[in-house]
């Protein structure tokens, strides 16, 4: 029988398939875990509506939990309340701009969304904040595709949802 | 929920669904042929966000029928006449112009109808709106802005928006039909009246064809039939690409 904070750790343990360098706990997909005695119940949320990733995050808990010999545990997936980048953690914010890849600025409680207001975007690797959009959708569907004009380097941004 | 109200729900969200796995799929096609780099990933990412949407009310449709079918069973495995898409989405990509006058059409719609879905009495339907809205809501922008820049473009862009403009009108009536079981849907708040997003719809369209100096196509004969089953021919070529694998291979696992 694993406790609660256990299956939490393992869970740290599996990264995100197209960013290796997040958790899924970084990322905030992770919602609940609950254990009693018929097993554990590991609830998440997709990131957006057609990532391919989420099918492949949810075989990936499986056979983690598995390998780390955890017994009887399902996995549920919830859509509401929908997955926001503010759940992403500080941890997963700092990694991300490691990594090259410029985390979600600001909070979407604004509704940034609505707006075409630009927003001021740090480029990950100078810092410089003299960024522009080049496409608002980018490699993969968390991204958009920024380009730094001091340090002329192209990078990705986590957008904002 | 009783029987009425369930089949009314079970077919509300395959037309939900088959509209937008088709439109999915549609776009989808652009794969490896948009005008630019930007667009092509463009088009895709908004393809594989239709698909996640398709997936979701599916899904929900085989569960509300209650016969044990998947999202796949559904999917792959219902010939034409039980596809319940908009006409619309069906219509094969043509220029980019009408495939981004295409996709304007149906984002407004899909805009105004997650926006409301987002108060449903339904407690999954509420779900997938709060998901759906946040990313529909910048597929409208995007499209938004690329046919005011092709309306308000050059005189080809111009010509090349206007008559898919005109070409296409003649399917926008169908977008808006309800099934007599929407009745008992709307009753039940679980739905809205299409009648109330028609209006949304017509001042989001008139607002982004004014600025991208387009007419509005004066009064036509207008095709229906989506909801029911009569679709044009275009769409059984989508699904022979579609389910050649899983009607092949029946026993198939990917």
């Amino acid at each position: 029988m694993n406790s609660n904070e256990q299956i939490w750790s393992f869970l740290d343990e599996v990264m995100d398939p197209e960013i290796p360098v997040l958790s899924i706990l970084d990322l905030g997909i992770v919602r609940s875990v609950e254990v009693n005695a018929e097993g554990s119940l590991v609830t998440i949320t997709p990131t957006y509506t057609g990532c391919p990733a989420t099918h492949i995050i949810e075989e990936d808990i499986r056979s983690k939990l598995k390998e780390k010999g955890v017994l009887n545990f399902s996995i549920k997936t919830i859509l509401s309340p929908a997955w926001t980048t503010d759940w992403i953690s500080g941890e997963g914010r700092r990694k991300l701009k490691e990594y090259g890849i410029a985390p979600p600025e600001e909070s979407t409680s604004d509704k940034s969304l609505l707006s075409n207001k630009p927003k001021v975007v740090h480029c990950p690797r100078c810092n410089s904040t003299n960024t522009e959009m080049r496409s608002f959708f980018g490699s993969t569907p968390c991204k958009s595709l920024y380009v730094c004009s001091d340090c002329k380097e192209p990078f990705d941004y986590f957008k904002c949802l | 929920m009783n029987t009425n109200q369930q089949k009314a729900l079970y077919e509300y969200l395959l037309w939900m669904g088959d509209t937008t796995l088709v439109l999915g799929h549609r776009i989808s096609e652009w794969c490896g042929h948009g005008p630019i780099l930007e667009e092509d990933i463009a088009l895709t990412n908004i393809a594989l966000d239709l698909l996640g949407q398709a997936r979701f009310y599916l899904t929900y449709a085989g569960e509300v029928e209650g016969k044990g079918r998947s999202e796949d069973d559904l999917a792959y495995l219902r010939d034409v006449m039980d596809y319940k898409n908009s006409l619309l989405v069906e219509q094969p990509n043509g220029d980019f112009a009408y495939t981004m006058i295409r996709q304007l059409l149906f984002t407004a719609l899909s805009y105004h109808l997650q926006e409301a879905l987002l108060s449903s009495s339904d407690e999954r339907i509420r779900g997938i709106a709060e998901k759906a809205i946040k990313e529909v809501t910048y597929h409208l922008r995007h499209v938004s802005d690329w046919v005011i820049r092709l309306g308000d473009g050059t005189e080809e862009s111009h010509n090349k928006a206007q008559e898919a403009l005109d070409e296409v009108w003649m399917l926008v009536d169908d977008l808006f039909v309800m099934l007599p079981g929407d009745k008992l849907l709307v009753e039940e708040k679980i739905t809205p009246d299409l009648a109330d997003i028609r209006k949304k719809w017509n001042d989001t369209i008139k607002g982004v064809l004014e600025e991208a100096t387009l007419k509005v196509p004066s009064e036509t004969y207008m095709m229906k039939g989506g909801r029911e089953g009569k679709h044009s021919e275009h769409l059984g070529f989508i699904l022979a690409e579609l389910q050649f694998l899983p009607r092949a291979y029946p026993d198939a696992k990917w």
